[in-house]
């Protein structure tokens, strides 16, 4: 299968329209497993798409007036931006700080994030009940500038576009322009820039939503610090998942790997372990403290302490000693489990913030429905096809390779090793 | 001598009366914009929960009138719709049944305006908080900070609009009073400029300090509302919301609102800095891979 692939992409049609309608068909074995579950379950999400539009959100969701957002607001959108967090820290890394080695997970973490943004994106667009006025906030007279939310979504905007930009010259490669992607990498660095000042502000933007619900969150997670902990926690979410992504990554597309790339990798993650553990430390620490300053260390002996225990100790503590453990031994299995763990934390964090935690004295507790959560996974997968479809064709796990024609200095030793 | 005195003395009362006048001036300067919105007033004592106010909001709004089993009963408690601005609920207190009326509360710093990135929703300089259609997206952050939780989306319609009560901006600007006002029969809703409604709860509960809490709901909550409520038994007997903060909502976004115009300055130069610093000097041209 895998021979079939690479050849395939190497016999380049002509024109770019006829290159471009080849590319577009699907190619290997569509009878996987993931396919199999995958396909039913957006079309049976695309039916309860349907229905949303013609019956109004109650038809399918059970948000109410006093829980106005559900699952779709506090996984697709406020989740899972924490989990594209690693675009911006790891463009940090390698164009800011100039640490080159990273450098190889460049382009599918930007990739991911794009997706992931796009993918909320429309995740919204199905939560709200008029989104044909979407387009208000962005012209138009109806600027609502002392809203958070309108910070949130123009910086949400610029971000795809500065995202986008970060990519083009993958797909510049990909269309064979070599001059189109000289003159886009030339965007690269204004991008980033761009782009991380951005994600400074929308990944703590997204906390400060939940700033005038105050009394309506749990004291334990209410904070006035919740903007800052969301962008601590975003650094060690983002760079949890390109961990986490990796290791999937370099399974199911072992066929683009070369044989040093396992090494390449495991070098790569010890390091980003580093930087998950030392701001998990901080963030844990920075929780600490806000209990002490909000005095909410009473709250700790009940069932909802419990469950905040839970996700503090659980998921944050012990991955972050997990990530410790994980380089001290070297052993990419600890940090492959730390980086799963520290994922699940974010999960239960952003969820208890924007859901659980959100109005935990209503009776009856807000509980998605099914069809919200096949809605929910059904968004996922969506962009797991896009991205799949993406790394069979473009460049973009391949410059490992590619860079030894150019110059990478380690990889040339390594690669005549 | 005495005149000197005299002279003195004089020249020192201008002067502290004119200082005192600057600040007093000063403070009710400062005062005067929300104290010049237009209030309501409901005095739980007077309401008899006829529900008069309730017919008259959905005639003023083209709401369905409530049906005739649907009336106040202190076993249930009847919930704001998105077709009903306005409840009467009755409460079993320690001084009997009384009504208690729910609606908007107009604050004088709404958290729904400013959640709002549309401005769908919007405070008037006549006291009202008023809902949009055209301009609303459905986003539902307005009810996620409304510290009432007032807001109700029509959450059964593919086109949904958001149901509150508007304090009939419409008939104000016409220079009526509100319909519930209006309507009211037992005179437990008094509308005014909100200073004078203000004096007047605190005159009520003054002049008959027995019949009332010392507690006029709605002036210091979420920072100062249009409404007003004044009660015989203390206000979270009747299940009204007394955890609320006294500073407007908006100021708990506000240091991270100030935050960002410093983060987009200063940002960009401190990156553009760093990566000057650490750029390894030779070579690496704009092609770097």
């Amino acid at each position: 299968m895998s021979e079939t692939i690479l050849s395939e992409s190497y016999k380049r049609p002509a024109s770019t329209w006829k290159f471009l309608l080849s590319e577009l068909k699907p190619r290997g074995n569509p009878w996987t497993v993931f396919n199999m579950i995958s396909v039913p379950t957006v079309m049976v999400a695309a039916v309860i798409i349907v229905i949303r539009f013609i019956y109004g959100l109650e038809a399918v969701s059970n948000v109410t007036q006093t829980m106005p957002w559900g699952l779709w607001k506090g996984f697709n959108v406020v989740t899972g931006v924490a989990f594209a967090g690693g675009a911006y820290v790891l463009t940090f890394m390698v164009y800011i700080l100039g640490l080159e080695k990273y450098k190889p997970l460049v382009r599918v973490t930007v990739l991911n994030g794009f997706l992931a943004y796009t993918f909320y994106a429309i995740a919204l667009i199905l939560d709200l009940g008029k989104p044909w006025n979407i387009i208000n906030p962005v012209i138009g007279n109806s600027f609502g500038t002392s809203s958070i939310l309108f910070l949130v979504a123009w910086h949400f905007i610029l971000y795809i576009v500065a995202q986008l930009i970060e990519f083009s010259p993958t797909i510049a490669e990909w269309l064979g322009s070599e001059r189109a992607r000289r003159n886009l990498k030339r965007l690269t660095i204004g991008a980033v820039i761009f782009g991380i000042t951005l994600s400074t502000l929308h990944q703590s933007g997204l906390g400060a939503l939940f700033l005038m619900a105050k009394g309506k969150i749990h004291p334990l997670w209410y904070s006035e610090f919740i903007p800052t902990l969301f962008f601590i926690s975003s650094i060690f979410a983002g760079l949890s998942m390109v961990i986490f992504q990796g290791s999937i990554l370099q399974k199911v597309f072992a066929y683009q790997m070369d044989e040093h790339s396992d090494e390449r990798n495991n070098v790569m993650i010890r390091g980003l372990s580093k930087v998950c553990a030392v701001t998990m430390f901080v963030y844990f620490f920075l929780k600490i403290v806000d209990m002490v300053h909000n005095h909410t260390l009473g709250y700790l002996m009940s069932p909802m302490g419990a469950w905040y225990m839970l996700e503090m100790i659980g998921f944050v503590l012990i991955p972050m000693l997990l990530f410790v453990r994980g380089v001290r031994l070297g052993t990419p299995f600890i940090i492959k489990l730390a980086s799963l763990m520290a994922l699940i934390g974010i999960v239960l964090n952003r969820m208890n913030v924007s859901v659980i935690a959100y109005r935990w004295d209503q009776i009856p507790r807000y509980v998605p429905t099914w069809m919200e959560i096949v809605v929910t996974v059904s968004i996922l997968f969506v962009q797991i096809w896009i991205f799949r479809w993406v790394l069979h064709r473009m460049p973009v796990l391949r410059t490992m390779e590619s860079m030894t024609e150019k110059k990478a200095k380690h990889y040339e030793v390594t690669n005549h090793a | 001598m005495t005149i000197d005195r005299r002279e003195f003395l004089k020249t020192l009362g201008v002067a502290g009366a004119s200082l005192t006048g600057v600040s007093a001036l000063g403070k009710t300067k400062s005062d005067s914009d929300p104290e010049e919105f237009y209030a309501i007033l409901h005095d739980i004592t007077l309401c008899e929960g006829c529900q008069e106010c309730e017919f008259a909001c959905a005639a003023a709004n083209n709401l369905p009138e409530p049906s005739s089993d649907d009336y106040p009963d202190s076993s249930i408690k009847r919930k704001l719709k998105p077709d009903q601005y306005s409840v009467i609920n009755a409460v079993e207190t320690s001084v009997g049944e009384v009504y208690t009326k729910q609606q908007c509360m107009h604050c004088a710093q709404p958290a729904c305006a400013s959640a709002c990135l549309t401005q769908a929703m919007k405070k008037h300089k006549e006291g009202p908080v008023t809902w949009e259609e055209g301009k609303c997206m459905g986003c539902r952050y307005c009810m996620v900070s409304c510290p009432f939780d007032i807001p109700q989306f029509e959450f059964d319609d593919n086109n949904p609009k958001i149901g509150k009560c508007q304090m009939c901006f419409d008939r104000l600007t016409k220079g009526e009073v509100p319909a519930c006002v209006e309507n009211c029969p037992a005179e437990a809703l008094i509308f005014g400029k909100r200073s004078e409604i203000l004096a007047e709860a605190h005159k009520r509960i003054i002049e008959d300090p027995d019949s009332y809490v010392d507690h006029v709901y709605g002036e210091y909550e979420a920072g100062g509302t249009s409404w007003l409520n004044i009660s015989p038994v203390p206000f979270e007997e009747l299940g009204f919301k007394t955890n609320l903060e006294t500073k407007p909502y908006p100021e708990l976004t506000k240091g991270f609102l100030y935050s960002v115009p410093s983060v987009f300055v200063l940002w960009p130069a401190l990156l553009l800095g760093l990566r000057e610093a650490t750029k390894e000097k030779d070579k690496e041209g704009d092609d770097h891979e």
